[in-house]
C-alpha cells in the first residue's frame, strides 16, 4: 500500500513546500517588511537584554544635569527632568511598553479567535447571542473603555492589561465571525461534512486555516493602537506609575519641559511611533504574503 | 424500474427556508424552495434533473445528502430510511456530491493528495491507505499522481480542479454520485471530457448518477430518465427518449422549445416562456405554471395537480393529462 506513496515523494518534492514555508518565503522577499522586523527585533532585543547592556541605572536621576539636550557628553540622548540618562531609560522602557502593547492583543487574538469561529461555525442562536454581547462593547469608544476599566479596577500594569483585552475582543471577534461565516458557506466544508467529517473535524482542518491567517493579520494592526492605548493610559495615570520607566508615562512627564527641551521631550513618542507604524507595515506585508493565489 | 426495489427513494420531501427579518429576527415569509417532491433512482441509472435557476435543484441536492434538514418526507437507501435504520454518517458514505463551484469546493490551504485523502481518514482509512487511495483515484480521473497530488488548487485549471472534485467524492466509494451542476462552469471541449469521464467512471465502478443541470442537451447526452422541475415541484419525469421526445406538460415543451436547434427544418414552433419565474416566497395557488402557462384554466387554480402516470415510467403533474381535473383538455 505505501509503495505509491513512497515513489510519490522525490519527483513531487519541488511543489510539497507547506503553505508557512510559502508565507515565509514570500515575506523575506519583501524589503520593507524585512526592514521593520529588523527594526522591531532590534527594540525587542535591546528591551529583553537591556540590563546586560551596560546602560546607566534608568532610575538614578541628577539635580544638576537635568534636560541636558541630545548628545551631551556621557548622555548620547539626553536627560529627562529629573536628570535620568534618556537612552537607558528609553531602552529600559521598551519592557513594559512591548508588554502592555502585545500580551493584550495576545490575549484578545486568542478570546476573539474561539468566540468569533464558535459564532461563525454554529451560527443560529449561538452566533446571535456572542455577537450581540460583543456590540454591547462597541458601544463606547475603545479609549473611553479602556479608561472605565481602568478607572475601575485601579491603577497598575496588571489592570491596565485587562482593560486593555476587553478592549480588544470585541473587534477581533467580529473579524473572526465574520471570515469564519464566509469560509464555512464554501462548498468544501459543505464537502467535508458529506464526507461524514463531525463538526469538530471540519473546524481544525478546513476552517482553522483558512481563517486564523486573516485574523492574525488583523491582530498584528491592533498592536499598535494597543501600544498608543497603553501609552495613553499611563499618561493619564491609570497604568504604569512614576519612576517606573514606560514610554508614555515618559511622555506625560516630559511634556512639562517641551518648551525647554523639546527633542528630548519627543523620543519617547518617536519609538512609540516606531514601533507602531512597524507592526502596521508588518501587517500588510504579512496580508499580502499570505495572499495563496500569487 | 419494474418491481424491483429502488436504490433510491425520496418521498414527500419539502424544504422552507424562513426569511428573517424585523426585529429579533421574526419569521417575515417563507422560500418554497422544494414542495413534496417525491422520486425513485434505480441502480445504475442516471436520473436528470433540469428546470430554471431557483426552482430547487440544488437543494434537492442538499436535501438528499442531508445537508440541508428537510422539513418533511423520507429519504431510504436500498430500503433503509436515513434516520431510522440508516445513519446519517452511513447515508454519507454511500451517496456523494460534486460542486458546481470548482474553486470554492477545494480548501486552498489542503494539497489536492489531502483533500482527497481527508474523507477516507474521517471514516477510519489509516495515512498510508488515505494516500494511496488518493493516487490511484487521480489515476483514474486523469491526472498523473505525481504531478498533481502535491498541489495546491490555485495551480490547476477549471477541468483539473473538477477531475479532484470527482475524485474527492469518489473516494468513499459511493453507491450514488450527485453532480450537482458539476460541468456547467466549464467550457464546453473540458465540459465534453469530464462528461466522458463520467461515463467511463459510471461504467467502471457501476456508480448511480443524479445529474443536476439547466443545459438540456447536456441532460440528454448522460441522462437515462430526466425529471423536470419548476418552482420546487417536480413537473415531469419520464424516460430521455419520451421527455425530449413527447414531453406533456406545457412547461417542459416551453424548455425544450428554447433549446437551439441546430437542424433549420425543427425551428421553433411554440412561442418562448416570457418573465421569470414567479417569487418562489408567494407561489400561485395550484399549479405553479399556471402563471405562465397558456392553457391555464380555473381548474389550475384549485387544485395542485398530482402526478398522472402516462406509462413506462413516465409521469407528468399536469391537469391536462389527468383525466377528470375539470380542465377542458383533459380526458372526462
Amino acid at each position: 500500500m505505501s509503495a505509491p506513496a513512497a515513489a510519490l515523494t522525490p519527483v513531487a518534492a519541488p511543489a510539497a513546500r507547506g503553505y508557512w514555508a510559502n508565507v515565509g518565503r514570500r515575506l523575506t522577499r519583501d524589503p520593507v517588511s524585512m526592514a521593520c522586523l529588523g527594526v522591531l527585533a532590534l527594540i525587542l532585543l535591546a528591551a529583553v537584554f537591556a540590563p546586560y547592556l551596560g546602560l546607566a541605572d534608568p532610575y538614578r536621576g541628577s539635580m544638576i544635569r537635568r534636560l541636558r539636550p541630545i548628545g551631551t557628553e556621557g548622555y548620547p540622548l539626553g536627560t529627562d527632568e529629573l536628570g535620568r540618562d534618556m537612552l537607558s531609560r528609553l531602552i529600559h522602557g521598551g519592557r513594559l511598553s512591548l508588554l502592555i502593547g502585545i500580551l493584550p492583543v495576545i490575549n484578545a487574538f486568542v478570546i476573539g479567535s474561539l468566540l468569533g469561529i464558535l459564532a461563525g461555525y454554529v451560527g443560529g442562536r449561538v452566533n446571535m447571542a456572542i455577537m450581540r454581547t460583543i456590540d454591547v462593547f462597541f458601544a463606547f469608544p475603545s479609549v473611553l473603555l479602556a479608561i472605565a476599566i481602568s478607572g475601575a479596577l485601579g491603577a497598575g500594569i496588571v489592570n491596565s492589561l485587562v482593560s486593555l483585552t476587553v478592549v480588544f475582543v470585541p473587534p477581533i471577534t467580529r473579524v473572526a465571525e465574520s471570515v469564519t461565516t464566509g469560509v464555512r458557506n464554501l462548498d468544501f466544508v459543505d464537502a467535508a461534512r458529506a464526507s461524514g467529517a463531525g463538526a469538530l473535524t471540519v473546524m481544525r482542518v478546513h476552517i482553522l486555516g483558512n481563517v486564523l491567517g486573516p485574523i492574525f493579520v488583523y491582530a498584528t494592526s491592533l498592536i499598535s493602537v494597543s501600544m498608543i492605548l497603553a501609552s495613553g493610559l499611563s499618561f493619564l495615570g491609570l497604568g504604569t506609575k512614576p519612576p517606573e520607566p514606560e514610554w508614555g508615562l515618559m511622555l506625560n512627564t516630559l511634556r512639562t519641559a517641551i518648551y525647554v527641551n523639546p527633542w528630548v521631550a519627543a523620543l519617547p513618542g518617536a519609538m512609540i511611533f516606531a514601533v507602531s507604524i512597524c507592526f502596521n507595515l508588518l501587517s500588510d506585508g504579512l496580508r499580502s504574503a499570505m495572499d495563496v493565489r500569487r | 424500474m419494474s418491481g424491483a426495489e429502488p436504490l433510491l427513494s425520496v418521498a414527500e420531501l419539502t424544504k422552507h427556508f424562513p426569511v428573517l427579518g424585523g426585529l429579533f429576527h421574526r419569521r417575515v415569509a417563507t422560500v418554497h424552495a422544494v414542495d413534496a417532491l417525491s422520486f425513485e433512482l434505480a441502480k445504475g441509472e442516471t436520473l436528470g434533473i433540469v428546470g430554471e435557476s431557483g426552482c430547487g435543484k440544488s437543494t434537492t441536492a442538499r436535501l438528499t445528502m442531508r445537508l440541508l434538514e428537510p422539513d418533511a418526507g423520507r429519504i431510504a437507501l436500498g430500503g433503509a430510511e436515513v434516520g431510522r435504520e440508516l445513519s446519517l454518517r452511513a447515508l454519507r458514505r454511500r451517496v456523494q456530491m460534486v460542486f458546481q463551484d470548482s474553486y470554492a469546493s477545494l480548501n486552498p490551504r489542503l494539497t489536492v493528495e489531502d483533500t482527497i485523502a481527508f474523507g477516507p481518514r474521517v471514516q477510519g482509512a489509516s495515512e498510508d491507505a488515505a494516500r494511496a487511495k488518493a493516487a490511484d483515484l487521480l489515476a483514474r480521473v486523469g491526472l498523473d499522481p505525481m504531478l498533481f497530488a502535491r498541489r495546491y488548487p490555485h495551480e490547476l485549471s477549471g477541468g483539473q480542479r473538477q477531475r479532484v472534485n470527482i475524485a474527492r467524492a469518489l473516494a468513499l466509494e459511493p453507491e450514488i454520485l450527485i453532480l450537482d451542476e458539476a460541468v456547467s462552469a466549464l467550457d464546453k471541449s473540458v465540459e465534453a471530457q469530464v462528461l466522458n469521464l463520467l461515463l467511463d467512471l459510471k461504467a467502471q465502478l457501476c456508480l448511480t448518477y443524479i445529474f443536476i443541470s439547466h443545459d438540456l442537451n447536456v441532460v440528454q447526452y448522460i441522462s437515462d430518465r430526466v425529471m423536470v422541475m419548476y418552482l420546487g415541484r417536480m413537473v415531469e419525469i419520464g424516460p430521455v427518449e419520451a421527455i425530449y421526445g413527447g414531453a406533456r406538460h406545457p412547461y417542459t415543451r416551453a424548455l425544450l422549445s428554447a433549446m437551439p436547434s441546430m437542424d433549420p427544418e425543427r425551428r421553433t414552433q411554440e412561442a418562448p416562456l416570457a418573465g421569470d419565474p414567479p417569487n418562489p416566497i408567494d407561489p400561485p395557488s395550484g399549479c405553479r405554471f399556471r402563471t405562465r402557462c397558456a392553457m391555464a384554466e380555473t381548474a389550475c387554480e384549485r387544485a395542485v395537480p398530482a402526478p398522472t402516470a402516462l406509462g413506462a415510467g413516465h409521469a407528468v403533474a399536469c391537469h391536462m393529462a389527468a383525466p377528470g381535473s375539470g380542465h377542458s383538455r383533459a380526458a372526462t
